[in-house]
């Protein structure tokens, strides 16, 4: 370790090497809305946290229609967090490792679900595989399986909302990755299926990891489409998010409870994500 | 060290190849034959297409015109539209930084190629064991990639490509990546792999001195062209471009043959010991070169007028490059560059001795 050198512009500090480089030195104009940002974001968080009927608490989290909704919700997350690995896995891989023609459409629509209001995804989603959908009716015809208002419905509405997340996610994994791992397995013997799924999954891992538990995340919030496709029905297609939309307007205090679960969710996710996601250098 | 083996189709090359491939204004037009047993090392520039003849071989890249034949069974042939892929040719490539897979073991390494081929776990462990156990890695089996140095690294890279038994086996510069002390040692184990390797090898380089040490016959690659092919003895001693000239470190010159004497295209002309007539190069080496501050008395038949153009320190000599009607090196011990008192822009007569010079037909 080098001394700092003096500056000209400070006077040296007994603890300079442990204060951050410049922090007394930003100016207002960006210091004071920085700070209101700051508190815009955090406040709300302590406000629930402060209003919390946290006595009550206990008796509110162990009522049957929290229990329901909770394990409906952790349920059809962790369903729609699988869908979304089986099909986007493959999905990222074919953006990352392969070219044909329109590739960057392709890539265009499957971002597409990020920014479109969820409640959108939704009113699609009905349109296609609603009883009446264009596919929906022909599911129904053939299988009896129809899917809107059903809890598969709850698991196709997080999915569709969710997969891009795990999609992105891969890809950039994907592209960070050497191809040449897999042009020497390939030298080995390995076909391209054997070499995805011995060298290149193995080395994607962690970005698959990260991209799962965004997805799960995401999906476990879920509110827009899963309302629109599933609907509202306690137990069946009721996931939290909607417990606590409902619980406003009759029982503001397990509405509360419910929110509470759903941050401590959140910060369990971020925590775990925090070495990929939470270290900038 | 060819050795001669019992072969599908007499007459034919185990390795067989003309390894065509456009890419733009380049164009690579090699071609390559070998037989079992022979190491041959393509030697040329960077750009010079070495990497995409290797890659041509190994299957990664298809040829565009020309053929690829091994031991009589084609693998890639553009003009009946036959391409086998790299996973299934019989071969065994070395990678220039070894690509070990880093999630997996040292033995898990060297068994990829047999379980890819169908073993089962045990199986394909068991048969990787006694390849480690040749490079003397036997209790590294189970370090990850990371954990090994450099020289253990291209060793288990060597075993894992051998283990699958290949027919053709490439190493694309494979002591590249280490450092100059290991490197010796790589160099002579490798040496004696390669002596033990009982199929074809061919090796990318842009080290002269690995060529000759690893090959049996050196294919020199300019511009995607073969400028020159043979024994490295031989391509050593009789340089036909000035890219080799230069590995070799000989000074070399293109020119006119007439009895014992070559004239160059500018004029000049040497005196060599050979009887040649027309096209020919002469080469000589830089410690044939006397340097002296004024004309001097001496029998060398071969005397120019020089201008020091630099000085560089080459080992226990020192190399100084002179420019003039006839551009050469010469090398001179401390002594005497000190005598000479040489600097840039230092005017002296240089010297070279017929019976020092070499010449050849072109």
């Amino acid at each position: 370790m080098t001394p700092e050198a003096p500056r000209t512009t400070t006077a040296p500090h007994p603890r300079g090497r442990r204060r951050p480089r410049g922090a007394g030195r930003a100016p207002a104009a960006l210091l004071l809305p920085a700070l209101l940002g700051l508190a815009f974001l955090v406040l709300p968080l302590l406000g629930l946290l402060v209003r919390a009927p946290w006595s009550a608490l206990p008796g509110l989290l162990t009522g049957p229609e929290v229990w329901q909704a909770l394990k409906l919700s952790l349920l059809s997350a962790t369903l729609a967090t699988g869908v979304a690995l089986v099909l986007g896995v493959p999905l990222a891989w074919l953006l990352a490792r392969t070219d044909f023609p329109g590739r960057r459409l392709v890539r265009a629509l499957v971002t597409l679900p990020l920014v479109l209001p969820p409640v959108v995804g939704g009113v699609a989603l009905l349109l296609v595989l609603g009883r009446n959908g264009i596919l929906g009716r022909w599911l129904d015809a053939w299988t009896g399986v129809t899917l809107p208002f059903t809890t598969t419905g709850v698991v196709v509405a997080e999915a569709f909302v969710a997969m891009p997340f795990l999609v992105i996610s891969v890809e950039g994994a994907l592209r960070a990755a050497d191809p040449r791992y897999e042009e020497a397995a390939a030298t080995l013997g390995a076909s391209r299926l054997t070499a995805f799924r011995r060298v290149t999954l193995p080395l994607v891992a962690p970005g698959i990891g990260a991209g799962a538990v965004l997805a799960w995340a995401r999906a476990l919030g879920e509110f827009g489409a899963t309302i629109t496709f599933a609907g509202n029905f306690p137990g069946r297609t009721q996931t939290m998010p909607l417990a606590v939309y409902l619980a406003m307007e009759s029982d503001p205090e397990a509405a509360i409870a419910l929110s509470l679960v759903l941050l401590a969710v959140s910060v369990a996710v971020l925590a775990g994500l925090r070495d990929r996601w939470m270290s900038t250098p | 060290m060819t050795r001669p083996v019992a072969h599908p189709r007499a007459g034919t090359p185990a390795l067989d190849a003309r390894l065509t491939v456009s890419r733009g204004a380049f164009t690579l037009d090699v071609p390559l034959a070998a037989e079992p047993g022979e190491v041959l090392a393509l030697l040329g520039p960077n750009g010079a297409g070495k990497s995409t003849a290797l890659r041509a071989l190994a299957g990664l890249l298809p040829l565009t015109d020309g053929h690829l034949r091994l031991d009589g069974a084609p693998l890639d042939s553009p003009a009946d539209g036959l391409f086998r892929p790299a996973e299934q040719r019989p071969i065994g490539v070395v990678f220039q930084d070894y690509l070990l897979f880093p999630h997996l073991s040292a033995l898990d390494n060297v068994a990829f190629g047999l379980r890819a081929r169908g073993l089962r776990r045990a199986a394909a462990r068991a048969g990787a064991l006694p390849w480690l156990e040749r490079m003397g890695l036997a209790e590294h089996a189970g370090h990850r990639p990371a954990k090994l140095s450099g020289g253990q690294a291209q060793r288990v890279a060597l075993a894992r490509a051998l283990a699958v038994r290949p027919r053709l086996l490439l190493l694309d510069e494979p002591l590249a990546a280490l450092d100059a002390r290991t490197r010796l040692d790589v160099r002579a184990e490798l040496r004696r792999h390669l002596a033990e390797f009982e199929a074809v090898a061919v090796l990318v380089t842009h080290d002269p001195l690995d060529a000759m040490v690893l090959a049996d016959r050196l294919v020199v690659i300019e511009g995607g062209r073969v400028v020159q092919s043979g024994r490295p003895a031989e391509v050593a001693r009789h340089p036909r471009t000035d890219y080799i000239a230069r590995l070799v470190g000989l000074n070399l010159y293109q020119g006119t043959a007439d009895g014992r004497r070559v004239t160059l295209p500018e004029g000049q002309a040497l005196a060599t010991d050979e009887e040649l007539t027309g096209p020919a190069f002469v080469a000589f080496p830089p410690d044939a070169v006397t340097l002296h501050r004024h004309r001097p008395e001496t029998s060398a038949r071969n005397l120019f007028p020089c201008t020091v153009a630099g000085l560089d320190l080459h080992g226990d000599r020192f190399r100084v490059d002179l420019t003039g009607p006839l551009p050469m090196a010469a090398d001179l011990t401390p002594t005497a560059a000190a005598e000479l008192d040489l600097s840039p822009g230092t005017r002296v007569w240089a010297a070279v001795k017929a019976t020092q010079t070499h010449a050849y037909p072109a």
